[in-house]
């Protein structure tokens, strides 16, 4: 993970465990890094970490047990992904359609191309 | 947070031969934050560390530090209780040369209430400086590094590195700062790294004060200036329309496109009218930031 300078850390770092969670990296139950080790191993503040924790327990994909440590709620994978099925459709599929008709490729080729391709 | 001193500046100015190399300045460094010290060469940085360290005197105004074993704020000037608390690694060093690293060991053994020795011969190990090596014999690298090793095992509730470390390859300064976010895990306390090399610090960073000519540009947490500005490239007339209203850091242009570069928070509603009228709108990294705002202006 490299974290770039064009937006706050603490978001890249909730995207970023927010991704492991969806692609089933990170497990539901699973616990997860200390703020302190995650600071340790990205080489960031401590406190930018803390923040990006902090927003996951805010958004219920991340609880809290005292003393022990930070883990992946139970419902934490559905949560998010029904959240991105959501979005989908407007972040992924509409822009694909503009590029394409800006650049001349009838929908039948793509609705083709999703049979060959979500198929293979 | 035990020890972290809170720092302050009132009116601060210093000046060299009627020249001002701090202008007026009023700050407030967090206790128990790492803070950035940012400008560029002769910005004022090294000035504005030997002052809070008791180095130097102000001209005016004056510095105020507080908190932890401190107590009421008081000024560092010939302030022994402070300057002990306060512990400033220049690449200079500040330190007699002629003798053994040990005793330079000792020294700040000696001299800081915090000092740990544990600490101290990890570090030195880790780095690998000899011991009974004379400090003049050392290379440039190395004695950056018994700065480093210093200002870390010194464990000063106010610990401030001016540059310090700039005299080390790669992986020793990969390792500060290793070093440097693990112990200050393990005890937090006030550190500030003065630096011009902004993107290699900048992510273990809360905070940032920006110097420019002696006068502070912008103090604010680091993650606040990520994003905080915007470039709009398209036609001159209609980024001249939607940028009217911002504060421009600078502006390019190439036949009738031009790039503009603003400060400032855009809101969804003006994002997509300037996407709309056909603009291309992107973020500007904290180093272009940087430059931006203390460049020099055309």
């Amino acid at each position: 993970m490299v974290f770039d300078d064009r937006s706050p850390i603490y978001l890249q770092i909730a995207e970023q465990i927010k991704n492991d969670i969806v692609t089933g990296a990170l497990a539901e139950g699973e616990q997860v890094m200390s703020t302190n080790q995650y600071a340790a191993f990205y080489r960031i503040n401590p406190a930018t970490a803390a923040k990006g924790f902090a927003q996951l327990v805010d958004d219920g994909v991340l609880y809290k047990k005292r003393g022990i440590g930070m883990f992946v709620a139970p419902n934490a994978r559905d949560l998010l992904r029904t959240g991105r099925r959501d979005s989908f459709f407007a972040d992924v599929v509409d822009p694909m359609i503009r590029e394409a008709k800006a650049i001349g490729i009838p929908l039948k080729d793509i609705l083709q191309h999703i049979r060959t391709y979500g198929e293979a | 947070m035990t020890a972290a001193l809170t720092v302050r500046t009132e009116d601060l100015s210093v000046r060299f031969a009627g020249v001002p190399a701090l202008d007026r300045l009023d700050l407030r460094l967090a206790p128990g934050k790492i803070h950035g010290l940012l400008g560029r060469n002769g910005s004022g940085k090294s000035t504005l560390a030997a002052t809070l360290a008791g180095f130097r005197r102000p001209d005016e105004g004056r510095v105020l530090i507080e908190g932890g074993d401190l107590g009421a704020a008081q000024e560092p000037y010939e302030n022994a209780v402070v300057t002990s608390r306060v512990c400033l690694i220049r690449e200079s060093g500040d330190r007699p040369d002629a003798v053994p690293v040990k005793h330079a060991v000792g020294l700040a053994a000696a001299l800081r209430p915090y000092w740990d020795a544990d600490l101290a011969g990890e570090l030195l190990d880790r780095f690998e400086v000899p011991l009974n090596k004379k400090i003049q014999k050392l290379s440039r690298g190395k004695k950056s590094a018994l700065g480093v090793v210093l200002g870390l095992a010194s464990r000063a509730p106010l610990t401030i590195f001016d540059e310090s470390y700039l005299g080390m390859d790669v992986p020793s300064r990969n390792l500060f700062y290793d070093m440097l976010l693990a112990d200050y895990a393990e005890m937090p306390r006030t550190i500030v790294l003065s630096t011009h090399l902004v993107s290699e610090v900048s992510a273990m960073l809360e905070e940032v004060v920006i110097l420019d000519q002696g006068r502070l540009v912008t103090q604010s947490p680091v993650d606040a200036l990520r994003g905080r500005g915007a470039s709009l490239v398209g036609p001159a007339a209609t980024v001249d329309e939607f940028t009217a209203s911002f504060t421009v850091l600078a502006e390019e242009r190439l036949g009738g496109t031009k790039s503009t570069t603003v400060l400032g928070d855009l809101d969804p509603a003006l994002l997509a009218q300037a996407t709309a009228a056909g603009l291309e709108i992107g973020p500007v990294g904290l180093q272009d930031l940087f430059v931006h705002l203390t460049g020099v202006k055309s």
